[in-house]
């Protein structure tokens, strides 16, 4: 990734009471609090110095930065649990980090609060084929979760950087990837967790089994953000593996006639296990990294099925014929695993890639009805003309998840500026398509200010209502998701109509 | 009536129980609180073929929405018992959490909800999610409602997301008296990439059967070629609808307990069934409803399936405690949860778990 701003970007800001009151002070004195951290992680494990510090000032997105006063590496769930109680003790904000992938600045550190670096819990604690379970710390890696359940069976979210980013960021930012269309997210597969709640309280939410008894917890933990506390143990469910997995590549004079046969696959009732698109600057680049022998086309649709072989043979001929009937003159089928691979990786290089024929880029993440596909991409090509500047576009073609890149050069006076206006104005498209300003990289701090374009003002009341039951000192992740700082406030006793008011005798003012 | 005038009359109204179609009244008590009924609000607003999604208002009948769905090739893969007269509406399988045998492969209500509009007490209409299939922006309070049995706040709309229909569907059955063998064959055929549409266990008075239903173009081949893995003298439906009406229909009874368990419980469930119950089971899942002839048959199979959670659906009202225990520090955060989306208690207080 590359893309870093030279302006300054719009830092967190802090919702919790404490760091307010502080905020005209000078910095606050955490010596007490680093002190008790090094008591219970160890010496070793905890980093105050700037030059240590330095290591998480980013997450994936680089262009925020952020020092924590200290950042602790706790070796298990019982350290977590103390962190965090020391630091609502202290009330002082913290972070909870994974690997550090994520791409939406997510987990940016709090200045004057605890990053929590969760890279040390990677055991993985059950593994249960019988009933399809495994139980893993959160610092596991995605990829190493199918590595334990193979080859019989393997875990469906693949968010492409999945040989490093952990369990724990997954369950934060409800990852999906390049299979989800079939396969679903991240909270399609989570049936337990134990959290450490922003109270420091540890609780363990579901388990092995469905349907666990009261309010749907997990369903509202996952995708939170890391705003609602920190998952130290996740019970995944997994999946046999497929019989088999057959994927083609065809290649289309323009993006509208793929996105006409991506609309024809779906239709005829194909849930393919992806179907990706490219266009033409995105083949470009991704050739010139992953040298697939891609011609320069308009439009480049990797199709993959999976499962049963019979459905998979049915159905693929009927893909095939779909792409042909559209206009592709040019359909590959990959003959072997290594061939199918190198599909995938020119794929996946697409993002990286950017680099070879761009300076610097911003990568947009933004969903619309799949049906909009063409106008979209007509309306961004547009913008894209009407700002001097080159989009390439990848996107999860069927679930309508377009990654648009903005290509800029940082070294020319005011064009990042541009570059990310440019990217806002395209969320813009996609909301008024009816779609999602984010569908896999998280709102954290990137994307916040687009939340009242999305959410009106009841919403993000409704929001913050969820919020504050988990963390009404608004100590976890402050300055993520909301795009104004609130404050939670006592909650309200019971309101009960006077007998005057019934009457219409009187109104609370 | 419109989302508005539903927020009006919530807002003037101390204690409220939203309903649907009524066919679920009897699964959690009715407290003393005023019946918002929703079939006023039954409008399908959208149905976006191309994109394989659905806006419905919570009162919209579900056996509607399915045939209007259907019209187009497509269906909400969600096939709960839809109760006298079909008349189950969509808000009321969500806020229930019910579900039935597609649950194997695509999911409960909480999968296919893609987005949601809800009326808090004070009158609040927010909305969460979308209507686009692949979303991460804002919490997802669709989840939060779902299964909440209308205690968190009114489901006045929802966004949902559909699939194709398939156009053929066969199921490979097979009997056996022998809970050990028939859960080994459950099991066996769970294992499998099989890409099965549901897998259901039944048992009944000494008697077990196993139904595998296959969707799609290859179904019945695909059927064929699954008989070899069951282990058990096999056959094959072809003409399966009445088969699975029927299974669905197993959910409902007098008095009936679902269990949340794994589906290596299995055995131990058939073992600990008393006479004159009814068993079917989601056994990939570990889901099962167990039908059950009377309601002091219910905490002696408690007993034996504990530490599971096992949850009196029908027959709610005739037994102490319907819902199951919850662990204290997560019923401490479910109460937060309570208080925060509804302060005044307006929506059927103390009738939930816990007796939130």
């Amino acid at each position: 990734m590359d893309g870093r701003l030279a302006a300054a970007p719009e830092g967190p800001t802090v919702a919790s009471p404490a760091a307010q009151a502080d905020a005209d002070a000078s910095p606050r004195d955490l010596r007490k609090l680093v002190g008790e951290l090094r008591v219970i992680c160890g010496d070793q494990w905890v980093f105050t110095q700037e030059h240590q510090l330095r290591t998480y000032e980013s997450d994936g997105l680089l262009q925020y930065t952020a020092i924590p006063a200290a950042a602790v590496v706790p070796g298990g769930a019982e350290e977590v649990q103390r962190v965090v109680a020391a630091c609502a003790r202290a009330e002082v904000p913290w972070v909870a980090r994974g690997a550090g992938s994520g791409l939406s600045g997510g987990a940016l550190p709090v200045e004057d609060g605890v990053l929590i670096v969760l890279s040390r819990m990677k055991r993985i604690l059950e593994i249960d084929l019988e009933n399809h379970r495994i139980c893993v710390e959160p610092g596991v890696t995605n990829a190493n979760v199918t590595a334990a359940v193979a080859p019989a069976f393997f875990y469906p979210p693949d968010p492409s950087s999945q040989i490093v980013c952990s369990i724990g960021g997954n369950v934060a930012e409800n990852s999906g990837g390049a299979h989800c269309f079939k396969y679903g997210f991240t909270t399609n597969y989570v049936t337990g967790l134990e959290l450490v709640l922003p109270d420091g309280e540890l609780v363990q939410v579901g388990g092995r089994e469905l349907d666990p008894p009261g309010y749907d917890l997990l369903g509202a933990f996952v995708g939170s953000e890391g705003t609602l506390g920190v998952a130290t143990k996740v019970w995944l469910r997994i999946v046999p593996a497929p019989e088999t997995v057959r994927t083609l590549v065809a290649f289309f004079d323009s993006t509208r006639h793929a996105g006409e046969a991506v609309s024809d696959i779906v239709q005829g009732g194909v849930v393919p296990g992806a179907i990706e698109m490219m266009d033409a600057k995105a083949i470009e680049a991704a050739e010139q990294a992953a040298r697939a022998g891609f011609p320069m086309r308009g439009a480049a649709l990797l199709v993959e099925l999976d499962g049963a072989e019979r459905e998979c043979d049915a159905r693929f001929e009927e893909v095939s014929a779909i792409c042909e009937r559209h206009g592709s003159d040019d359909v590959r089928v990959a003959r072997d695993e290594a061939e199918r691979q190198r599909f995938w990786k020119a794929r996946k290089a697409a993002f990286a890639a950017m680099g070879r024929i761009s300076p610097n880029y911003f990568v947009q993440d933004g969903v619309i009805p799949r049906t909009k596909l063409p106008e979209v991409l007509e309306r961004i090509e547009q913008l894209g003309q009407e700002y001097g500047l080159i989009v390439a576009n990848v996107f999860h073609a069927g679930d309508g998840n377009l990654h648009p890149l903005v290509c800029f050069d940082g070294a020319v006076e005011g064009e990042a500026k541009r570059a990310e206006e440019l990217s806002g104005r395209i969320l813009e498209v996609c909301l008024e398509a009816g779609g999602s300003i984010t569908g896999e990289h998280g709102v954290g701090v990137d994307k916040k200010k687009h939340m009242p374009k999305m959410f009106g003002e009841a919403d993000l009341d409704a929001f913050q209502r969820l919020r504050c039951a988990f963390d009404p000192a608004g100590l976890a992740n402050p300055g993520k998701v909301m795009p104004t700082p609130r404050l939670c406030g006592e909650v309200p006793g019971p309101y009960r109509q006077h007998p005057l008011e019934a009457a219409g005798l009187a109104e609370r003012m | 009536m419109t989302v508005e005038e539903a927020a009006a009359w919530i807002r003037e109204h101390e204690a409220v129980r939203p309903r649907g179609g009524g066919t679920k009244l009897g699964w959690s008590p009715a407290g003393d609180a005023a019946d918002l009924d929703t079939r006023g609000l039954s409008r399908i607003l959208e149905h976006n073929e191309g994109d394989f999604t659905a806006v419905l208002e919570a009162g919209a009948p579900l056996v509607e929405a399915q045939a209007a769905f259907g019209a187009a090739g497509q269906m909400l893969a969600l096939d709960p018992p839809l109760g006298e007269s079909d008349a189950a509406t969509i808000g009321g399988v969500i806020a229930t959490g019910d579900s039935g045998p597609l649950r194997h492969r695509y999911g409960g209500v909480r999968d296919l909800v893609v987005g949601v509009t809800v009326v808090l007490s004070d009158g609040t209409i927010a909305k969460s999610g979308g209507k686009v299939i692949k979303n991460v922006a804002g919490y997802d309070l669709a989840k939060l409602f779902a299964g909440s049995f209308g205690t968190l706040g009114l489901i006045a709309r929802v966004a949902l997301r559909l699939h194709p229909s398939p156009p053929r569907t066969a199921t490979v059955t097979a009997v056996t008296d022998d809970p050990a063998e028939l859960a080994g064959a459950a099991a066996r055929l769970a294992a499998l990439p099989l890409e099965a549409d549901s897998l259901d266990v039944s048992w009944q008075e000494g008697a077990g059967r196993l139904d595998l239903r296959f969707a799609g173009a290859t179904a019945g081949e695909r059927a064929q070629a699954a008989r070899e893995h069951v282990g058990l003298d096999t056959e094959i439906d072809e003409d399966d609808t009445e088969r699975w009406a029927a299974l669905r229909d197993r959910q409902r009874g007098d008095v009936v307990l679902k269990v949340s368990g794994r589906p290596s419980d299995l055995p131990t469930l058939i073992g600990a069934l008393p006479a004159g119950a009814s068993l079917v089971s989601r056994a990939a899942l570990g889901l099962s409803w167990v039908s059950l002839p009377e309601p002091a048959a219910v905490a002696p199979l408690r007993d034996a399936m504990a530490p599971r959670a096992c949850t009196v659906l029908d027959g709610a009202t005739r037994v102490t405690d319907p819902w199951p225990a919850v662990d204290p520090g997560v019923l401490a955060v479910m109460r937060r949860v309570k208080q925060r989306f509804d302060p005044a208690g307006a929506f059927r207080p103390g009738t939930f778990v816990g007796g939130l």
